[in-house]
Parts: C-alpha cells; structure tokens; sequence
C-alpha cells in the first residue's frame, strides 16, 4: 500500500517538473520520469508474494508464479516510450537550429 | 520487502535531483540513475524479460538526450517563473495526490493479486503454443495484435524522425 | 583537422567487442521462447553494437560498412515479413493463428510462429533504431562547430 503512493510521488514529481520548468529538455526529461512511474505502478499490482517468474524449467516443478500478463503490456509499453523519447529529442534539435535556444519565453516570443 | 522500499526512495531522490540540478548534463545523468534503479525493481518483482529490455532502452535513451543537448553547450542561464504558475502547478499536484490515496485504497492488498487470466494463460500456455517462456507466448500468440500495432507506432515514430531531421545542416 | 573517432586504445578494443555484442543480441533473439529476452531486448542489443562501431571510428567507416539504403531495406523486410506470417495464419483459420507444427517443449525449434515472428521483429527495431541515430549524428547544427563561440 505505501509502495503504490510512492510510486504516484514518483508521478507527481514528473508531471511538476513538466509544468513548471521552462526548458524544453527539463520538460522531456519531467515525461520520462512519469512514463517510468506507471510502469512501475502495473508491475506492483501484479506481484504474488512468494512467487517466481513466469518461465517454465525442464526438472524444477513450480505451483506459486506471478502474473504474467501485466508483464506482457509493459513490455510493449517500455519500448514505444522510446520512441516517443527519439521524436520529442528530435524536434527540440530542430528548434535549437532555428531559434538557437532551448527556452520556451524567447521562442514563443521571436515567431517565424 | 524492505529493499523495494528503499530503492524507491533512491529513485525518488534522483529524480528530485534531475529536476532541479541547473547543468543539464548532470541533469541526464540523474535520468540514467531513475533507469537503473528501476531495473533493479523489475529484477525484485519477478520480470528478468523487463528487466533486460530496460536496461538497454535506458542506455540508448541516455545516448540519444546526450547527442541532442552536449553538442549545443550545456550552460544555462536560470530563468525566473511567474509565481502563478508555481502556485497553480502545487496546488494541481496536491489534489491529484488526494484524489490518488483515494482510488489507492480499493485496490487489493500488495501480494495478492486477482488473476483471472493469468492463472488460465499459466495453466495451458505450454500445450497450446509449445513455448516455455510465458511473457513471449503472451506477446506473440494470445495477444499477437498488439504486437502488431506497436510494430506499427515503431515504424512511425521512425518516418517521423526522418521526416523531422531531413534537410541536414550546412554541410562543411 | 580533427580526425574521426576515438583514441587507439578504444579503436583496438572496439574490434573485439563488437562482434561478441552482435553475438549475444543473436543468442537472445534465438532462445525467445525458452529464456527470457525475445525480439526487442535483441534489437535494441543489435543497433547498440552498430552504434559502439560508428561512437568508436566515426560514421563513414560504418557507414561502409551499412549503408543507409539498406538499412532502410532491412527495416522494410522486417515489417513485410510480420505481416506476411499473419496473413499466413489466415489461410487456415484465423488471423494470426499459430499454425506451423509445434515440436517437443524445451527444443529449439518448438512453438511454430514465435521464433519467426522473433526474427521479424529483431530486424525492424534494430534497423529502425541504427536509422534514427545516423539521422540525428550526420544532422550538424552550424553554431556548434566553431570553438570561438562558447
């Protein structure tokens, strides 16, 4: 129970450095953190105290495993937040090229 | 289970210090602590396939931040924020807290959790797909579609990248 | 002129290591159905040894070695081939059904589909990534390369 209100911290700090922050790589690094702690949250939910990992072995017979289907969605998950990280670093290269800072108050200010 | 408390712990004081440490090398490096202690989470919960894909994705994310931010100087000069804006993000993030605890207590206990299907996937997951590693038997026969449509997101986020960076800089 | 690359002794290094990175990403993508790891962990291992190679001697040695045209060609041919084994499910039954025949459990070659679609999927990520960091290291942003402007 404490772990699960760790972990919405976690969150918490995450999407605070998201908001307040006005640099556009603290902004992309406050989304990192927040996609770290979700992920974190599903695989605490499906833990069985006691259990061992989902992988079948030829000569030890196991009864008490964790769930694995939690397990199965994060891993598509962890995957395309990095993809989501190239393209967000991506377009912020581009914006330094053309507006030669990183600082969101002089870029909406200088336009075009 | 004391030691998923305190790497916990860790991880919440490396990411206090990457929002807040002005240099933003030190910064991204902080990032790459976040990472590693949650791979050390997934080793503790049970998830050697995470923990393996996590590690490598967090070395590469970290390859990518320092070639977009190390090349363009990493001294920044530290900018003033409205005190609205402080105001606004504290009070935002103290109500999704309590509305959080709130949802948090429905949930069952830390331990025991209710697998309805996973206790079936469990059961016959060798007899009918002959594979011995269950997560791979998930992602790839039970639920092959959303592996297909992560294929797809991969794909995309791809084009665009390249769509985004196509006409190089002045060439030297 | 500054030349490409790193010192002597990483170059020295870099030629050993390399191949025995390529090597472990294989094995995991190989054994995905008995151990864990499976298609992504191999292809993000993949594209990180092409990276350890263009980090070490610069991009133009890599770049001959891998050009980008067929690295382009490689992520395609990933794609097609994933699709091609789910339409191949629906000759006999559904979409994406585990038709080929399945051997004895703890073989190499049991469990049908897994092991190409594992294939399929370690060719399209660790292209996909390699692509997406050549496009950001040949990028060159104009104020950067001039020393006297720090």
């Amino acid at each position: 129970m404490s772990l699960y209100l760790l972990c919405m911290v976690l969150f918490a700090i995450g999407l605070y450095c998201l908001l307040v922050k006005k640099n556009l790589v603290k902004k992309i690094i406050g989304l990192v953190i927040t996609e770290y702690a979700i992920n974190l949250f599903f695989i605490l939910l499906g833990y069985r105290t006691g259990g061992e990992a989902p992988i079948l072995s030829k000569d030890v017979v196991v009864t008490n495993f964790v769930d694995p289907l939690p397990q199965a969605l994060i891993l598509t998950s962890i995957v395309i937040g990095l993809g989501i990280m190239a393209l967000m670093v991506a377009i912020a290269m581009r914006i330094y090229e053309k507006y030669k800072t990183f600082d969101i108050n002089e870029i909406r200010r200088l336009k075009g | 289970m004391i030691e998923l408390h305190v790497i916990l712990i860790l991880m919440i004081f490396a990411a206090v210090v990457a929002m807040e440490i002005e240099d933003l090398l030190s910064s991204i490096i902080a990032l790459g602590a976040v990472g590693i202690g949650l791979t050390l989470e997934f080793l503790l919960l049970r998830a050697p396939d995470l923990a393996i894909t996590q590690l490598v994705v967090e070395m590469l994310s970290l390859i990518i931040l320092i070639r977009a931010t190390v090349s363009v100087g990493t001294h920044y000069k530290k900018i003033k924020t409205h005190l609205g804006y402080f105001i606004f993000a504290v009070i935002f993030v103290a109500v999704f807290l309590w509305f959080s605890y709130q949802a948090i207590r429905q949930l069952p206990p830390f331990g025991s959790p209710i697998m309805k299907m996973g206790s079936q996937y469990l059961a016959e997951g060798v007899k009918k797909t002959g594979a011995t590693n269950m997560v791979s038997a998930i992602i790839l026969d039970f639920r092959g579609y959303d592996t297909l449509g992560e294929v797809t997101i991969l794909f995309a986020s791809v084009i665009g990248v390249l769509a985004v960076l196509r006409k190089t800089g002045k060439k030297s | 002129m500054r030349e490409a690359g790193m010192s002597l002794i990483v170059k020295r290094i870099t030629k050993i290591t390399v191949s025995l990175i390529f090597l472990f990403g294989v094995y995991i993508v190989l054994h995905g159905h008995l151990t864990p790891g499976g298609g992504f962990a191999g292809g993000v291992i993949i594209a990180l040894s092409f990276i350890h190679l263009v980090l070490a001697f610069g991009k133009e040695v890599a770049l001959k070695r891998l050009s980008e045209s067929a690295v382009s060609i490689i992520e395609s041919l990933g794609g097609l081939m994933f699709w091609g084994i789910a339409l191949l499910g629906l000759t006999a039954g559904a979409y994406l059904l585990n038709t080929l025949p399945k051997g004895q459990p703890f073989d190499l070659f049991s469990s049908g589909i897994i092991i190409l679609c594992n294939i399929a999927i370690f060719l399209k990520v660790g292209a996909g990534l390699f692509s997406i960091f050549i496009a950001m290291a040949i990028l060159r942003i104009p104020e950067v390369d001039n020393k006297e402007n720090r």
